[in-house]
C-alpha cells in the first residue's frame, strides 16, 4: 500500500517512518466529488451511476475488512446489508424525531450486533466451513425479513420505503442531496477504515489472516479479533444496505439482498483486490459500471444491425472474458494491476 | 493509499473518456414517440423475457409498418438489458427518462413489481407514468394519491377476488361458499403474501375457511405442504406460486392425490412454462388469465400475415407465437398504443411527454367495438381508466390446460372491486400520510 521510506541521508534527523506530503490528488478528488459533481452531474449520472457505485464500494469495503484483511471468507454480505436497511427503517419509523445520521449509525450498530453473533462460529471453524455458516446467515436473515411483517410495518408486499430523508432541516430527496449523503458517509467510513487497518487492530487482523496460529503465539487474542472483524464488517455492510435502500432505490425488500447481491460484493473485492481499500472502488466500478458501459457501447455501435438477443449475450461473454483475463493477468486484483501500470509509467519511456 | 487513489481517478477518467467518445447514432427523431424497453434477454428470467418482449416489439412494429404509426406518429424504441434486476431497471429508467434525440417519453413499462415500487417516487417527481399491467403496487390503483402509477388490468387484490369469484361460479353461487375450505398455497415472498389481506376480507364476507400454506423459495420440494393439504381436505386450492414452484406443486398435488381440477393457478402460475414440466399431472389444471394463451385471435392472424411471414418478427423461435408470455407482450403493447391514441385525441397528433401521458392513461377507454377493430377481442378485456381508478379492468378469464395447450373455459370473471376498494383506500391513505402527499381531488381533476 504505502511505501515506507527510511531516509538515510538525513543524519541526526528523527526517524521518519512515513514521508508526509500534502495529499493533493486526494484533496482534488474530494473537491471534484463534493463540489463539481453535484453541480455538473445530471440525474442519470448521480442516480444511476454514482450512487450505486459508491454504495457498492462501501459494501465491498465492509466485506474486505472481514475477508481481505482478516481472512474470514463470507458469502453473507447481503444478509447484513438487509439487517442495516430494515433496522434503519425500523428506527426511523418507531423513534419519532430521530435524525437521519443516527438512524444510519443505529442500523449499522444493529447489523454489527447481528454480525457479532454470526461471527461466533469463527472461534472454532475456518475456511470453507466458516463460509457455509455465513451462507446460513444469508438465508436465515432473508427469511426473517420475509416471515415477520413487523419488520416491514405490515406492508402488503413486504417492501420498505424511505420514510424521510432530511438532515438538519435540509431535504435530501433531490438526486444531488442523496448523492452528497452517500458520498459523505462513504468518505467518512473510508477514512475510518484507512486508519483502522493501519492501527493495531488492523495489524492484528492481518496477522490472523496470514497465519492465525502464529498470531496466537505472539499473544493476539485471535477469537476476539475475529469477532471484532465480523462486527465492524457488518457495521459497514449495514450502513451500505441502508443507503442502498433509502438513498439509491428508495425502497427495499428481502429480495433486494439475496444471495446474488452477496456474490456481487464478493466479486467486487476479488476483482478489485483483497486487502486493499482503493481496490473496493475499482472493483465496484468494474462489476457495476462495466455492464452498463458495454450495454451502451453495444447499443451505440451495433444497435439495430445485430439481433438484440445476440448482442446481450455478446456483452455477457465480453464481461466474463474480461474478468478471467484480468484475474489471470493479476490474481491480486485490478488495484495491483493499476499499481504495476503506474510503476511502469513512472519509468516510461526510459525503461532501462 | 494516496497513489492508489490517484490511480482510481485516472481509471475513472479513462472510462469517462471512453463513454463520451462513443458515436451518438440518432435512433429517434423529435417527431417520433420514444418508448424505452427494459428488456431481459439474458439472466435467470430470460425464458419468459424473450417471448414477452417479442410480443411487445412485434405489435409496435406492426403499428409502425402496417398502420403507419399512431395517427402518423411513428414509435421509436430502444432496449436496455436489465436481467430483470431492479437496479438495472432503475438505471434504464434514468437513462431514457428524458427521451432520446428529442423524442419524448410518455410512459415507462416497468415489467416488474419490485421495480414499480423502486420507481414509484421517481416517476411521480419526473412526471413519467409507470405502467405495470397485472402487477405493481396494489394501492396505486388509487390515482388520487398515485398519479403516475398504473397497475392496469388486474391488481394482486383483484387476482385474489377473481379466483374466489370463479370458485363461487363453479360452486353455484356465493351462498354456497359458506363453510367451504379454500387453501392458498403461496410462494413465501412479498409477491406470495400480497393477496392475504384481500382473501381474509372475502373469507369474512362469504364465510369460507381461509387456509394459508407457504412454500419457501424456490419451492423444489413441497411434500410437507401437500401433506398438509391432504390432511385439511380443502375444497379448492388457489395456487399462488411462481417459477419452478408451480410445476412442482402440480406434480406433488398429484402424488398426494389432490385433484388437479380443484387447483386454480394465479396469473403468474399460468403459462406454458408452468405446466409443461409437470407433464400429464397438469392436465385439467386451471389458471387465471388476464392475457390468455392461444394464437387464434384476430390480431394473431394479422401479425402472422404482416410480421411473422415477412420475417420481421422479434421471435427467434416461431413456436412461441401465441404462447401466454408472447400474448402478455402483445396486450401490454396494445394498451399503451391505445393510451397514446387517447392522448393524441386531446393534445393533437404529435408525440406526448410524461405529463400528457398521464392524462392519456387516465382517459384510456377501450370498449368492445374498439377491441374488435384492433383484433384483440377475447384477448384483452374492455378497459376504462380514470383518475380514481388506475386499474381500469379488474377481470380475468380462466384457462384450462388440456395437456397440449391452454383452452379458455370462462368468459371474463369480474373482481369484486367494491368490496376491496376500502382496503386499497386505507393503504393509499396510509402512504399519503407517510409521504405527506395531499391527494388530488378526482372530481375536479381533468
Amino acid at each position: 500500500m504505502t511505501t515506507t521510506h527510511l531516509p538515510a541521508s538525513h543524519d541526526g534527523a528523527p526517524l521518519e517512518l512515513q514521508e508526509r506530503r500534502a495529499p493533493w490528488p486526494l484533496a482534488i478528488l474530494l473537491a471534484v466529488a463534493f463540489v463539481l459533481v453535484p453541480w455538473l452531474g445530471d440525474d442519470y449520472w448521480l442516480n444511476a451511476i454514482l450512487i450505486p457505485f459508491l454504495v457498492l464500494s462501501l459494501a465491498g469495503l465492509g466485506l474486505n475488512l472481514l475477508t481481505g484483511y482478516t481472512g474470514q471468507t463470507s458469502v453473507g454480505a447481503a444478509g447484513f446489508m438487509a439487517v442495516g436497511a430494515f433496522a434503519s427503517y425500523g428506527l426511523l419509523l418507531r423513534v419519532p424525531g430521530l435524525p437521519l445520521p443516527l438512524a444510519l449509525a443505529g442500523g449499522g450498530a444493529i447489523a454489527a450486533a447481528v454480525g457479532l453473533v454470526f461471527g461466533i462460529p469463527s472461534n472454532r471453524i475456518k475456511g470453507f466451513y466458516l463460509m457455509v455458516t455465513t451462507l446460513a446467515a444469508q438465508f436465515f436473515l432473508e427469511w426473517v425479513f420475509t416471515k415477520f411483517p413487523w419488520f416491514y410495518n405490515h406492508a402488503s408486499s413486504g417492501t420498505i420505503s424511505a420514510p424521510r430523508l432530511e438532515l438538519f432541516g435540509l431535504d435530501l430527496h433531490a438526486p444531488a442531496g442523496r448523492y452528497l449523503l452517500v458520498l459523505g458517509c462513504v468518505t467518512l467510513l473510508t477514512w475510518v477504515a484507512v486508519n483502522l487497518v493501519r492501527s493495531q487492530i488492523g495489524r492484528n487482523w492481518m496477522a490472523i489472516r496470514d497465519m492465525d496460529t502464529a498470531a496466537a503465539v505472539i499473544g493476539i487474542p485471535v477469537d476476539g479479533y475475529k469477532r471484532l472483524a465480523f462486527a465492524v464488517s457488518s457495521f459497514y455492510l449495514g450502513v451500505a444496505g441502508a443507503l442502498w435502500a433509502f438513498a439509491y432505490l428508495g425502497t427495499a425488500s428481502a429480495g433486494s439482498f439475496d444471495i446474488n447481491r452477496s456474490f456481487q460484493i464478493l466479486f467486487i473485492i476479488i476483482i478489485g483486490g483483497m486487502g486493499s481499500i482503493a481496490g473496493n472502488f475499482v472493483g465496484a466500478a468494474f462489476i457495476s459500471l462495466l455492464p452498463l458501459l458495454l450495454n451502451q457501447i453495444g447499443q451505440g455501435l451495433l444497435g439495430g444491425n445485430v439481433d438484440a438477443g445476440q448482442l446481450q449475450n455478446l456483452q455477457k461473454i465480453i464481461f466474463g472474458v474480461l474478468i478471467i483475463w484480468f484475474l489471470v493477468k493479476e490474481p491480486e486484483g485490478l488495484i495491483r494491476l493499476l499499481a504495476n501500470l503506474g510503476e511502469r509509467l513512472k519509468a516510461w519511456p526510459l525503461r532501462f | 493509499m494516496r497513489d492508489s487513489l490517484r490511480r482510481v481517478l485516472a481509471g475513472a477518467a479513462l472510462a469517462l473518456g471512453a463513454h463520451t467518445a462513443l458515436p451518438a447514432t440518432a435512433l429517434a427523431a423529435p417527431d417520433e414517440q420514444f418508448v424505452p424497453l427494459a428488456t431481459y434477454r439474458v439472466g435467470p428470467y430470460a425464458s419468459s423475457g424473450i417471448p414477452w418482449w417479442a410480443g411487445t416489439i412485434d405489435y409496435l412494429r406492426y403499428v409502425n409498418e402496417v398502420e403507419g404509426g399512431i395517427n402518423g406518429v411513428k414509435i421509436a424504441w430502444q432496449e436496455c438489458e436489465t436481467e430483470w434486476s431492479t437496479d438495472r431497471i432503475v438505471e434504464c429508467y434514468e437513462r431514457f427518462k428524458n427521451g432520446r434525440d428529442g423524442a419524448p417519453v410518455a410512459f415507462f413499462l416497468t415489467h416488474s413489481t419490485p421495480a414499480s415500487y423502486a420507481l414509484m417516487e421517481k416517476g411521480a417527481a419526473d412526471k413519467i407514468p409507470l405502467i405495470d399491467p397485472a402487477g405493481g403496487r396494489t394501492e396505486s390503483t388509487d390515482g388520487s394519491v398515485f398519479p403516475y402509477a398504473f397497475p392496469l388490468l388486474l391488481t394482486y387484490y383483484g387476482q385474489a377476488s377473481v379466483g374466489i369469484n370463479y370458485i363461487a361460479q363453479r360452486e353455484g353461487g356465493f351462498d354456497k361458499l359458506k363453510g367451504k375450505k379454500i387453501a392458498t398455497v403461496y410462494h413465501d415472498s412479498p409477491y406470495g403474501r400480497e393477496t392475504q389481506a384481500a382473501i381474509e376480507l372475502l373469507a369474512q364476507k362469504y364465510g369460507f375457511e381461509n387456509i394459508q400454506i407457504p412454500v419457501a423459495h424456490p419451492g423444489n420440494e413441497q411434500s410437507v405442504q401437500w401433506r398438509q393439504v391432504r390432511q385439511l381436505q380443502p375444497d379448492w386450492v388457489f395456487l399462488r406460486t411462481w417459477g419452478v414452484s408451480t410445476p412442482v406443486a402440480i406434480k406433488t398435488a398429484a402424488r398426494f392425490g389432490f385433484p388437479v381440477e380443484r387447483i386454480i393457478g394465479d396469473v403468474w402460475a399460468g403459462s406454458e412454462a408452468d405446466v409443461i414440466p409437470a407433464g400429464a399431472a397438469a392436465k385439467g389444471y386451471q389458471a387465471l388469465a388476464p392475457f390468455p394463451g392461444g394464437d387464434g385471435f384476430e390480431i394473431h392472424k394479422r401479425l402472422r400475415e404482416q410480421i411473422l411471414d415477412k420475417g420481421k418478427s422479434d421471435l427467434k423461435d416461431p413456436s412461441y407465437f401465441g404462447k401466454v408470455y408472447y400474448n402478455i407482450g402483445l396486450v401490454n403493447a396494445a394498451i399503451v398504443v391505445e393510451a397514446l391514441h387517447a392522448g393524441q385525441a386531446k393534445f393533437g397528433n404529435r408525440p406526448l411527454n410524461g405529463e400528457e401521458g398521464r392524462w392519456a392513461f387516465e382517459h384510456l377507454k377501450v370498449d368492445a367495438a374498439r377491441l374488435k377493430q384492433i383484433g384483440f377481442d377475447g384477448l384483452l378485456q374492455p378497459l376504462q381508466v380514470s383518475c380514481a381508478d388506475h386499474e381500469g379492468g379488474g377481470a380475468a378469464r380462466v384457462q384450462q390446460w388440456d395437456g397440449e395447450k391452454w383452452v379458455l373455459v370462462s368468459d371474463w370473471v369480474q373482481a369484486d372491486r367494491d368490496t376491496l376498494r376500502p382496503l386499497i383506500e386505507a393503504k393509499s391513505a396510509a402512504y399519503a400520510k407517510e409521504k405527506s402527499i395531499t391527494p388530488r381531488d378526482c372530481a375536479t381533476a381533468n
